[in-house]
């Protein structure tokens, strides 16, 4: 890990702006920022560790805690809130018992709701494990969400 | 393409090269690949077009293109048939054989892949004939569909980077006055001119000077800025050099979205490109001028737009706002003189430079001018991007291009200028659509996103939607926004949630006046909007939450409850299948009921209903 972060500051030339992709490519890497990766940017970086922790905290995009083996979000833009996000919302977390944020207790899912994706055509709009899932309601989440081997 | 540009007389060579080496009668397959219909499915379908190709023999007689967003995402994945711009729409990858058979070996146009207007069921044959192009003006968003935009030498071949060279030939201080000739007004949501900003910091003393590129687009719902980037990152580029050379800038960066990985992949190529032609770097066409770019992904914060949030962004800090007694023109980026602009301001720029300011002044209204791209979404027939000019009217852009509302509902608000804007009713349909005229009624631009809205939608539930995402994406550092958006948010949830009381809305009222006055940056000064203007303008329906506990729209769910319309219901019995709680039980072929105890309110009976029978009130 230590190696890892090392060589990801250095591709950057050690330069302390750009902590923000710095952290964002050691989350690629590593799925989350663990403690020991953020102890690790602030040493190779020479940048307080308080900073560090501050940036992490202040993203939506940084995730202090691992993620789950599969990975749902849910647009909440406007344009998908309008056509009935906010059902689909409650219905993957009265499926998944975990909401907005959360990984189950198995490690098997995490579900979050992102701002815009950009492809409001297609609202309500569901990514699961990068793959874009548009015009859902209901029915078609419960399906995506038996075929990504949730048991009801 | 690694050959180096080295003057203005080599760039017309090669254009020229280029497009002498284009036989434009040659048949064409043009496929949109932009993020809408690639969640479509349409890298499926372009790989099945190279295989077929490939495998009849084709790929020297047809060219093949992939280009970025064409703007009508709801029709994707789409083709256009080249030279005769036939349109077809929902390509399948079973349509693909047909599409080389009969259209391009024989010159059949295929009826069942064509697009038909779901009012009058007429069908158009070509791209220009479909109402959702034909009464657009695509100055700025129609390249989009001639250029592939991994491949520079299709921007060249639409006499890219002429304006460029153009500029590099002209003083500084003349391309400034043409922009400001223009009265080109920013599109990222102040509508500043941007040729008093790049004046402003010509003029700062200080450098290095910064150019910055706004691709942030937080606005949840437009995505005009996603599809430029993405489509036709050179022109954005060759808007972005211009405006250095302008300023006399030589350093500049491009803040985009995280959420948007194809723009920062394909800005990141176009970028390389450009260094490697010469384009970009030092000494840019042999000009002696140098600029170079760098791209910055943002970490997923509402706030990191503002600019100079933004900039503490850059710096590698989180996006804290600061106060604006020093303008960014003098003290931006690093404290040095820095020019921000949108993605749609820069790419206007070439446009400008190529045909002069005084053509685009002639473009618009009085203090609008120009094309402005709308990204039209929620309950509209034709979902996509829509460029018109400044003062085209709301109802134009609604029914005539947009087609109306889904289902054939009932027109209910549009919601314009994203978070920071408000809701506009019917009666306000007719009027011209600029910058002054929204903030009339007040609303705003914003970035240009245009929301539509039906009778199922609760304006109050809109209020608290847009109230929830300002308050959770307030950085905090201020009072007013930090406590008084959580405030104004618990009170619009007590009414959605039934606990409302009698002096909620001038409450509302009043701790909305005063976050617009004490905030310190426009996302707390603007949060109120929301707010304030469907009290202004759905009053009566603040009021039915508060004093009948009513939901009219019926979407808030402690106020609602799930019926059978004995009516309609016809006995099929999938209600009671679908329903996860066991609340909806009856016989097979006799009217169901619903067990309003057990209803949890999830909404899967009425979406699963075929019969329209589920009644909530
Ligand atoms: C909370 C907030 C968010 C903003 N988000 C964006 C954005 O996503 N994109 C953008 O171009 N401008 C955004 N702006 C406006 C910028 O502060 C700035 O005015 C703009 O980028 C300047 O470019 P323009 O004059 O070309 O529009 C935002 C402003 C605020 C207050
Ligand atoms: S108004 Fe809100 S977002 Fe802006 S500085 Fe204050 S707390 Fe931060
Ligand atoms: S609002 Fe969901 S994709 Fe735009």
């Amino acid at each position: 890990m230590e190696e890892k972060v090392s060589e990801i500051v250095q591709g950057y030339g050690g330069d302390k702006s750009y902590l923000v992709p710095i952290m964002q490519d050691v989350q690629k890497e590593f799925g989350y920022l663990s403690r020991d990766a953020l102890t690790a940017i602030s040493a190779n970086l020479g940048v307080p560790i308080s900073r560090v922790y501050e940036v992490a905290t202040f993203y939506k995009a940084f995730s202090l805690k691992p993620k789950g083996r599969h990975h749902i979000s849910l647009c909440m833009g406007t344009a998908c809130h309008v056509r009935g996000a906010e059902l689909i919302s409650g219905n993957i977390t009265d499926m998944l018992k975990i909401k907005d944020g959360e990984t189950s207790a198995d490690m098997e899912y995490s579900f979050e709701t992102v701002g815009c994706l950009g492809a409001c055509a297609l609202g309500p709009i569901i990514v699961a494990d990068g793959e874009y899932h548009g015009e859902m309601n209901i029915a078609k989440t419960t399906k995506l969400l038996k075929k990504l081997g949730k048991k009801v | 393409m690694t050959i180096k540009i080295k003057s203005f007389g080599e760039l017309k060579e090669l254009q020229e090269k280029i497009k002498a080496g284009r036989d434009p009668r040659k048949p064409g397959i043009t496929l949109c690949v932009g993020t809408g219909c690639l969640a479509h499915g349409a890298m499926k379908v372009a790989d099945a077009f190279r295989e077929e190709i490939d495998k009849r023999g084709l790929s020297v007689k047809i060219d093949f293109r992939k280009t970025g967003c064409h703007g009508f995402c709801e029709r994707g994945p789409m083709v256009i048939i080249s030279p005769e711009n036939i349109f077809y729409q929902h390509v399948k990858v079973e349509d693909v054989g047909d599409i080389l058979e009969k259209t391009i070996l024989k010159g059949e146009v295929i009826d069942g892949l064509l697009y038909a207007n779901p009012q009058s069921g007429e069908k158009y044959v070509h791209e220009d004939e479909v109402p959702f192009y034909k009464l657009q003006t695509r100055t700025v968003f129609g390249m989009n569909s001639k250029v592939d935009p991994k491949n520079m030498e299709d921007y060249l071949a639409v006499d890219g980077y002429s304006a460029l060279a153009k500029a590099l030939a002209m003083n500084p201080e003349d391309i400034v006055r043409e922009v400001v000739t223009a009265n080109l007004r920013g599109r990222g949501g102040g509508g500043f001119p941007a040729g008093r900003k790049w004046e402003e910091t010509s003029k700062a003393k200080g450098s290095p000077k910064y150019v910055i590129c706004n691709a942030d687009e937080g606005d949840p719902g437009a995505y005009m800025d996603r599809s430029l980037l993405e489509g036709n990152p050179h022109l954005v580029l060759e808007g972005m050099i211009i405006g250095a050379f302008a300023i006399g800038s030589s350093e500049g960066y491009i803040y985009v979205r995280n959420e948007y990985p194809l723009a920062v992949e394909n800005i990141n190529v176009a970028i390389k490109q450009a260094r490697e032609a010469g384009l970009l770097g030092e000494n840019i066409l042999g000009s002696g001028f140098s600029f170079d770019l760098k791209v910055n992904r943002g970490g997923g914060a509402f706030v990191c737009g503002e600019s100079s949030a933004l900039f503490a962004s850059l710096e590698g800090r989180a996006g804290e706002p600061r106060a604006k007694y020093v303008h960014a023109t003098e003290k931006g980026l690093y404290d040095k003189p820095t020019n921000l602009n949108n993605v749609e301001t820069w790419a206007n720029v070439p446009f400008i430079i190529q045909n002069g300011g005084d053509w685009y002044a002639g473009i618009g209204t009085d203090h609008s001018k120009g094309t402005k791209i709308f990204s039209l979404v929620g309950k509209i027939n034709n979902t996509g991007l829509v460029e018109v000019p400044m003062g085209t009217s709301m109802r134009e852009i609604v029914f005539d291009i947009g087609g109306g509302i889904l289902n054939n509902r009932k027109f209910k608000a549009i919601q314009t200028g994203g978070p920071s804007g408000g809701c506009i009713p019917e009666a306000y349909l007719d009027m011209p659509v600029d910058y002054d005229e929204l903030t009339k009624v007040g609303s705003m631009m914003g970035s240009g996103g245009m929301i539509v809205m039906d009778e199922g939608t609760c304006m109050v539930d809109l209020a608290r939607y847009f109230t929830n995402f300002l308050a959770s994406e307030s950085c905090g550092k201020c009072v007013p926004c930090r406590e008084g958006l959580q405030r104004m948010r618990e009170i619009l949830v007590d009414i959605t949630e039934g606990r409302g009381q009698e002096a909620d809305i001038e409450l509302l009222e009043s701790l909305g006046a005063s976050i617009k006055d004490g905030a310190l940056c426009a996302l707390g000064s603007s949060a109120p909007n929301p707010v304030l203007s469907t009290i202004r303008y759905f009053r009566d329906e603040y009021e039915a939450h508060i004093k009948e506990k009513r939901c009219p729209a019926g979407v808030c769910k402690a106020l609602i409850t799930y019926s059978v319309d004995p009516a309609k219901c016809t006995g099929c019995t999938l209600c009671a299948k679908v329903c996860p709680v066991g609340a909806a039980t009856g016989e097979k072929k006799k009217v169901h009921a619903i067990d309003p105890d057990k209803c949890t309110r999830c909404g899967a009976c009425k979406e699963s209903c075929q019969f329209d029978a589920i009644i909530v009130r």
